[in-house]
Order: structure tokens, then C-alpha cells, then sequence
């Protein structure tokens, strides 16, 4: 995607969701393939300085703690240099507040000497109920505060942000025109976009400018257990068995009782996903990107008929099931690829409901659930169950419902040894 | 409950409003978002105030836009009144989803009664301003369009730019631009100096996130975008239709004529960019250049049909070929695509082709009609017979509103892959009809 490797580098006073914006970043580009890898200063400070005592550490006349926290920097940013030039990494994601012009400058010139391009990120807010709101989500639980109630966390926090106050420069557009950026304001109702530079920051200027922190819930599930999951075949397109017939209907009633606001409802255009949406009685938009992995040759089949007629296809599949692609199929690599603008608009999105399948539940899993491509073909996405995935501080709370309908199995653990008859599914077929 | 096949972008209709002096590229973005969202399948027209002047009053001189001249003001404001009547038809009865209103709108007044038309009519709106103080720029845009415009048929270059120049003038002093506070509520996106800085302000849905995102791609660096299929491959020379064969002979004979008319074109900082299928790695192969390998721009999978010639079509899946003459575009192959697939498969592309500079793309009949449907803003009706034959290399470089095409042919013989609409598309109809228009193959 880029030849340089790509310093991003946050800015912004505290609790401006700098690094809620890192994290998210982060998985998201690894997701799609991007090796990437945030560093926060913080924790580096939060090593050297064992104990946390009050925010007089960060009084811009300390002269103790800022000799510290430059160490700190300076150490972050000896690990970013390591990991984009020595261990494969893209993009690293250097997170810290960044406040004054003078330490840009540092780290500008830090990544001209070993050929990285900078980006910055900066978020400004000054909207008190938001800042807040930061605080309270993830401040105050911070191994910062762990010995203190909130109130005196509180007051410590507000009074460490002062101390970033008073020498805060924000990027300018006149002094820092030549600079590539975007400044989030408001938690995104407005953006300021300065001279990207190649694709990946063209990427990420997308990605920040579609997310959102309005509250809501994403729920997964899989179509209910079709007629091809009885038989233990793969792929196909085929309709609901009486069982998950009964799971769409219990859908629906699940649905209906979380009483859930606007909630919008996706399908893929197989019947299965649209045979179960129908049971949900709201209006259902089919995306064509949520079908299922084509398994190509082996459509249709079942991994005893794979495992006869295609052993090597089998065994390769076992050695890398992410990058596997099954002969004039796709592979794991590629769902992600086309499952991309799903992503996007899920992030744009509000309250929804993906009915989907196995292969591709596993990628918006992963997606949500910053799995690795290793772990990714193996998340266990059972049939008749909804994961309702709700975004809370820097992650995602995960509740499984299990909607008390019997259905096979179609979960297939890596096995011992690749190909092996052994590891055939046993299916209730 | 309703069912869409498609995602939808947006419940309302969407009113893109653009706003900026002349020559700051507002109709060059009008055309080309315009040729952008009807290509990703959302009906899109372009409404150009220019135009409905000119339709009512032959063109004097600046004076006609000078803001103390009356009678031209309501002249000016019948025109802009008739030109968002048309919209309002468009949105309710042509099927249209978003209008891009071409003109300066440089007054505060002017935008605030056209927002409050859109409020009342259950429109959303999108501003998009220009904003260029780059003299040399200005006097590019000039040369390129103004010039030539029907409003200067009988005047010569200088008198030309010379009354041009003080139309501006007559804009610069009631300009109004965008502001950062008072507009705060309006959702818009302000480009600057031909997008070295953007500011987006309350993006409201998915269509203005994607309007955007597609402003913040394109450039207008001087370029070319070189299109050619593979060589003829083996496959082709059966008269079967896609499958992952290599290259015949012919083929390539083809792939290194290529390379040698590459080099001759002395290309700055050239990309190459291929499928993932044999037979266009195989024509990059002989380029000496490295290159890029996309899975997006795989040939169209043509499922249950795929490696079949035209006759084997007919003779196993009759009705299928019959449907698909009747609406190639839509039609999907069982268990393969339709060219509807593909232009959405090809989204990013086409995203990373507007991003790019010099590009050479080695792709299959099916994608490159696609990617020529594109460029050439060609309907979804024409778009699956556009004509592609093997071994024709095609230069598109972008000129004023549109683009420049050489057919470059190799010399270098290959079958023809062409097949035009049959006059029978019934699927009642003889296989003698259905193959009257299939190419000779061996």
C-alpha cells in the first residue's frame, strides 16, 4: 500500500480521545492487512515512574518530570523506529499529547532521519459534557487513580490538564501547512484535512472521518441452521431446516424484546440470511459482500468428500486456513478484502443486526474483537447464537445469547495434524 | 417488509450545491461527481446555472454580471429559480437521487434560500466550495474551458480573458464564503487550493461520507491511464469464455509489442497494474516494469458458464443466455456476477485510479468496459458492448470536462470477443438466432 513506513503521531490535550482514536485505528488497519502497532507514552511513563502521586507531575516547571518524560518519549519512539525499520511494521501509531510545536518538530525530524512519513491526528474538544464523559470512562479506572475515589481523581485530572493548557499549539494552518493531517474537532463534526500524502493516509482520513462514539449495539448472528448444516455440507444456497426455522422465529422475538431504537437489519443475498431476516419483521437491506466463502470446487461438499477427492486442497487448507483460497474460491484474505466497506458503514451506523455466516461472522469478529489473522478462522460462531457487541471504554463488551434451538455443529478446530481424518467435524447429520 | 438488492445510501434526495468564484473548478467537479455516482449506480444530474443563462440571453459582456445591473439580476434569478424547478422534477419524477446545482452561490442570501427550498421539499443538502487563490491556477482554468466557452465564439483569446478576469470581479465583492461559525449547521466540504486542505463540516449520511471521501481522491495533475486487455490467450482462440488459461502465441507477440510501445511513450514513474489471473501477469510479465497485482480486477465470473463457449451456452442454459440478452447489465451468471457485480467490485479501483498519476491497467473485456463505462461516463445500457478488442491498447488522458481516447492497435491479429445484442432476445427464440452474433472462433 505505501513504500515508507507511516508515523502516526496523536495530538491533543488529555482526555481528547487520543487514544481511543490509536486503538481504533490500530485494529482497524491491522484488519485489513496493515501491520501496525500504537505506542503509548503513558505507559511508558507509567513504568519509569512506579508510583502515580498527583498531577504536580506534570507542571511545566517540574523540571524532574519533564526531564522523565522526555526519556519516556524518547524510548517510545526508539521502539517505533524498531519496530517500522527492523520488525515489518507499516504504520505505528506514537500516541502521546503532543502539545507544542517544539516537540512536532522532534518527532518530524526523528522521522526524516530514518525515512518515515508523519501523519498527525489531533483531536480538539472543548465541550465540557464530553470531557467529562472521557474522564469518567477511562480516566478514573486508570492504574493512574487506583487509590483514589473519583471525586479526588477527578479534581487531579482537570488540574493535569491545565498543566497541558498554558503551552497547548495547535496546528495551525499557516505555520503548519506544509504538515500532512487531519484535526478531528468535536468529536467529529467538523474536519480539517492538510496535504495527505499517498493512499494509506487517504485510508485513514476515511476511516476517522466515519466513526462515531454515539452509544449503540451491534448484534451478530448467523442464518438459522440450514438444510446443507444437516447434511454437513459447506457453501451452497440453501433454505432453513425446520429448526432454523424456529431460531429466525425466536430471533424475532429476542429482537423485539431488547426494544431496541431504529435498528436497522443486514442480510447477504443468500436464502438462509434472508429467510431468517424475514422472521424479524423489520425491513432488511441484502449486501452482497456479506455472502458466504466461496469454497469455489468444493461447494457443496462435505470435509469427508473434500478430504477424498482434494486431500492436498485440504491439508494446505489446515497449514494457513487464513490465506488458503480454495480452488476458483476465495480465501479468508479475501472475505476481509471484500468485507471492507461493510466495516465502513458499520462504523457509520447506529443499532444493527448482521445476519450472516460462519466465515464471515468470523471476519466482523475479529474486526470488532481485534483477533489476529491466526485466530480469525477459528472464533467459534455456533449456529443459533446472537453476540451483542456493545463499544465501552477501548473495547467492545461481547454478550452471547443462546436462543435454546438444537443445531449441528459446524465448527471445525485446527487439528493436530493437517488433513487428518481424524479432525473431521462429527456432525449430528 | 421491503426488500432493496442494493444498500441504500440515503432516504432523501440530496441537493449538492456548489459555491465559489468562476474558474475555481465547479463545473469540473459537478461533471465529474456527477459521472462518479451514476457509474456506483446512483442517478445523478448535473444542473448548470451557465447554461439556463445562455438558453435566455445571447452573452455581452461582463457588464452583464456587474451586481448594480437590475435587469440582469432578475434575469440571473428567474434562471436559478427555473433551474431548481427542473430539480424538483428530477427528484420526483425522473427517479433521480441527488442534483449537483452548478453555480457560484457566492452570497449568504443565495445559499439561504436555497436551503430553505431544499427544507421545505424534504431535500438534504451538501455544499461543496471552491476556494483558489493561486493565480496560475485560475489562468489554467481559464485557458482550458473559459476560453472556448459559447460565450466567447466571436471574441479572440485576450479580449476573451481580459472580459473574463472582470467577471470575476463582479463576484469578488459580494463573495461570501462558507464561515466557520455561522455556518456551522450546514453540512459541506470547503476545497482548497485544489486539495491541499479540506475542511468537512457535519457529514449527515452515507452518500455525502462516500461524496467526501471521492473529492479528496481526485487531482488534476496532468496524467494518462493506459487500458488494454491480455493477450489473446488460449482460451479466446476455443471462443471460451473466461476460466484462467495463458497466453496463445499471438498473445505473446502482443505482450511484447506492448512493452515496446510502452517504452516508446516514455512514461514518467509508469504503474502497472494487473489482474490475478494468468493471462494478464503473463502481458505484464513482458513489460520489464514491476507491477501490481489486484483480485478486483479478475474477470467477470461467469459461474455455472464459466469455460464454455457461446454454442455449449446455448445448447446447456437456452433461457439463461436469452435473459442475458435481454439485460446484460443486471444479469448475473448462476453462481457468478453480474457487470452490476463488478462495478462495485471495482469501487476501489476506480478510487485508486483517480488517486494515481501515470497508470497502466492490463485487465479482461468485462472490466475494462467497466473501467471505460467510467471514464467515458457511459450508461449502464451501453457499458456491456462497449467494444474492447484484443491487442488495442487505449490512452485516456483527461482534457477540460472529459478525456482524450487513442486507440493504439499492436498490429498484431487476435479473434474477436465482441458479441453484439442478438435481434432476438425472447427466450423462446431458435438457437440459430440467439448465435447469429456470436465472433468466429477455432
Amino acid at each position: 500500500m505505501t513504500n515508507c513506513p507511516t508515523l502516526i503521531v496523536t495530538v491533543g490535550l488529555p482526555a481528547r480521545g487520543k487514544t481511543y482514536i490509536s486503538k481504533k485505528l490500530t485494529r482497524y488497519l491491522n484488519w485489513i492487512g496493515v501491520p501496525t502497532r500504537e505506542f503509548n507514552v503513558g505507559q511508558y511513563r507509567r513504568e519509569c515512574v512506579k508510583i502515580y502521586k498527583s498531577f504536580e507531575f506534570f507542571r511545566p516547571d517540574n523540571e524532574e518530570g519533564l526531564k522523565i518524560r522526555q526519556q519516556c518519549a524518547s524510548a517510545a519512539l526508539n521502539d517505533v523506529r524498531q519496530y517500522l525499520a527492523d520488525k515489518g511494521g507499516q504504520v505505528a501509531v506514537f500516541d502521546a499529547t503532543n502539545t507544542t510545536r517544539e516537540r512536532r518538530g522532534t518527532i518530524t525530524a526523528f522521522a526524516e532521519q530514518n525515512g518515515f512519513k508523519v501523519f498527525f491526528v489531533e483531536s480538539v474538544c472543548e465541550d465540557p459534557e464530553v470531557i467529562a464523559e472521557n474522564i469518567v470512562q477511562v480516566k478514573l479506572g486508570s492504574p493512574d487513580y487506583t487509590n483514589c475515589n473519583t471525586e479526588e481523581a477527578m479534581e487531579d485530572f482537570k488540574k493535569r490538564i491545565k498543566c497541558y493548557e498554558n503551552s497547548y499549539e495547535t496546528l495551525d494552518e499557516v505555520l503548519d501547512r506544509d504538515l500532512s493531517y487531519i484535526k478531528i474537532m468535536d468529536v467529529g463534526r467538523r474536519y480539517l484535512v492538510n496535504q495527505v500524502q499517498d493512499h494509506i493516509q487517504s485510508r485513514i482520513v476515511y476511516y476517522l472521518m466515519n466513526i462515531h462514539i454515539t452509544p449503540r449495539s451491534i448484534y451478530l448472528c448467523r442464518h438459522g441452521e440450514s438444510d446443507l448444516n444437516v447434511k454437513g455440507c459447506i457453501g451452497g444456497d440453501s433454505g432453513l431446516s425446520p429448526r432454523g426455522k424456529e431460531f429466525a422465529n425466536y430471533l424475532g422475538q429476542f429482537i423485539q424484546s431488547q426494544e431496541i431504537s431504529d435498528l436497522k437489519v443486514w442480510t447477504s443475498q443468500m436464502k438462509r440470511t434472508i429467510q431468517t431476516a424475514e422472521a424479524v419483521s423489520v425491513p432488511y437491506e441484502q449486501w452482497k459482500a456479506l455472502n458466504e466463502i466461496d469454497a469455489g470446487v468444493c461447494e457443496e461438499m462435505m470435509y469427508e468428500e473434500i478430504q477424498q477427492h482434494y486431500p492436498l486442497e485440504f491439508a494446505m487448507r489446515d497449514q494457513d486456513k487464513y490465506r488458503y483460497r480454495y480452488p476458483k474460491g476465495e480465501s479468508y484474505e479475501d472475505l476481509v478484502q471484500r468485507l471492507e466497506p461493510v466495516i465502513m458503514e458499520l462504523e457509520r451506523q447506529e443499532n444493527i443486526l448482521v445476519v450472516c455466516h460462519q466465515a464471515i461472522m468470523r471476519c466482523l469478529l475479529a474486526y470488532f474483537l481485534d483477533k489476529t489473522a491466526e485466530e480469525l478462522p477459528y472464533l467459534k460462531c455456533p449456529l443459533h447464537t446472537v453476540l451483542k457487541l456493545t463499544p465501552v471504554a477501548y473495547g467492545c463488551k461481547v454478550e452471547s445469547i443462546y436462543l435454546n434451538v438444537d443445531a449441528v455443529n459446524t465448527h471445525r478446530d485446527r487439528p493436530e495434524v493437517a488433513g487428518a481424518k481424524e479432525a473431521l467435524v462429527s456432525n449430528a447429520h | 417488509i421491503e426488500l432493496s438488492s442494493v444498500p441504500q445510501f440515503t432516504n432523501s434526495p440530496t441537493l449538492i450545491v456548489m459555491v465559489g468564484l468562476p474558474a475555481r473548478g465547479k463545473t469540473y467537479i459537478s461533471k465529474k461527481l456527477t459521472r462518479y455516482l451514476n457509474w456506483i449506480g446512483v442517478p445523478t444530474k448535473v444542473f448548470n446555472l451557465g447554461q439556463y443563462r445562455r438558453e435566455v440571453q445571447s452573452y455581452k459582456s461582463f457588464e452583464f454580471f456587474r451586481p448594480d445591473n437590475e435587469e440582469a439580476m432578475q434575469i440571473r434569478k428567474a434562471c436559478a429559480s427555473n433551474a431548481l424547478k427542473d430539480v424538483v422534477i428530477y427528484f420526483s419524477k425522473e427517479h433521480g437521487q441527488v442534483a449537483v446545482f452548478d453555480a457560484t452561490n457566492t452570497t449568504r442570501e443565495r445559499r439561504v434560500s436555497i436551503v430553505s427550498f431544499a427544507k421545505e421539499k424534504g431535500y438534504k443538502v451538501f455544499f461543496v466550495e471552491s476556494i483558489c487563490d493561486d493565480p496560475d491556477i485560475i489562468a489554467q482554468n481559464i485557458a482550458d474551458v473559459k476560453v472556448s466557452s459559447p460565450d466567447y465564439l466571436n471574441c479572440d483569446k485576450e479580449e476573451a480573458l481580459a472580459d473574463f478576469l472582470k467577471r470575476i470581479e463582479c463576484y469578488k465583492q459580494t463573495y461570501v464564503p462558507l464561515d466557520d461559525e455561522k455556518d456551522r449547521r450546514l453540512s459541506y466540504i470547503k476545497i482548497f487550493n485544489v486539495g491541499s486542505r479540506y475542511l468537512v463540516n457535519c457529514v449527515q449520511d452515507h452518500i455525502q461520507s462516500r461524496i467526501v471521501y471521492y473529492l479528496m481522491n481526485i487531482h488534476v495533475t496532468p496524467r494518462s491511464i493506459y487500458l488494454s486487455r491480455h493477450g489473446e490467450s488460449n482460451m479466446n482462440l476455443l471462443g471460451r469464455i473466461g476460466g484462467d488459461s495463458g497466453l496463445s502465441p499471438r498473445g505473446h507477440k502482443y505482450a511484447t509489442a506492448l512493452g515496446t510501445f510502452i517504452k516508446s511513450q516514455h512514461i514518467k514513474d509508469l504503474k502497472v497494474w494487473t489482474s490475478h489471473m494468468k493471462r494478464t501477469i503473463q502481458t505484464a510479465e513482458h513489460l520489464g516494469i514491476p507491477y501490481e497485482q489486484w483480485k478486483a480486477l479478475n474477470e467477470i465470473d461467469a459461474g455455472v458458464c464459466e469455460e464454455m463457449t457461446y454454442e455449449e451456452i446455448q445448447d446447456n442454459h437456452p433461457e439463461e443466455f436469452a435473459l442475458r440478452d435481454q439485460d446484460k447489465y443486471r444479469y448475473r451468471y448462476p453462481k457468478g456476477e453480474s457487470y452490476e457485480d463488478l462495478v462495485h467490485r471495482l469501487e476501489p479501483v476506480i478510487m485508486e485510479l483517480e488517486r494515481q498519476e501515470n497508470v497502466l491497467v492490463v485487465c479482461h473485456q468485462a472490466v475494462m468496459r467497466c473501467l471505460l463505462a467510467y471514464l467515458l461516463d457511459k450508461t449502464a445500457d451501453e457499458l456491456p458492448y462497449l467494444k474492447c478488442p484484443l491487442h488495442t491498447a487505449l490512452k485516456l488522458t483527461p482534457v477540460a470536462y472529459g478525456c482524450k481516447v487513442e486507440h493504439v492497435f499492436l498490429n498484431i491479429e487476435a479473434v474477436n470477443t465482441h458479441r453484439e445484442r442478438p435481434g432476438n432476445v425472447d427466450v423462446s427464440r431458435d438457437p440459430e438466432e440467439a448465435l447469429k452474433t456470436i465472433p468466429d472462433h477455432f
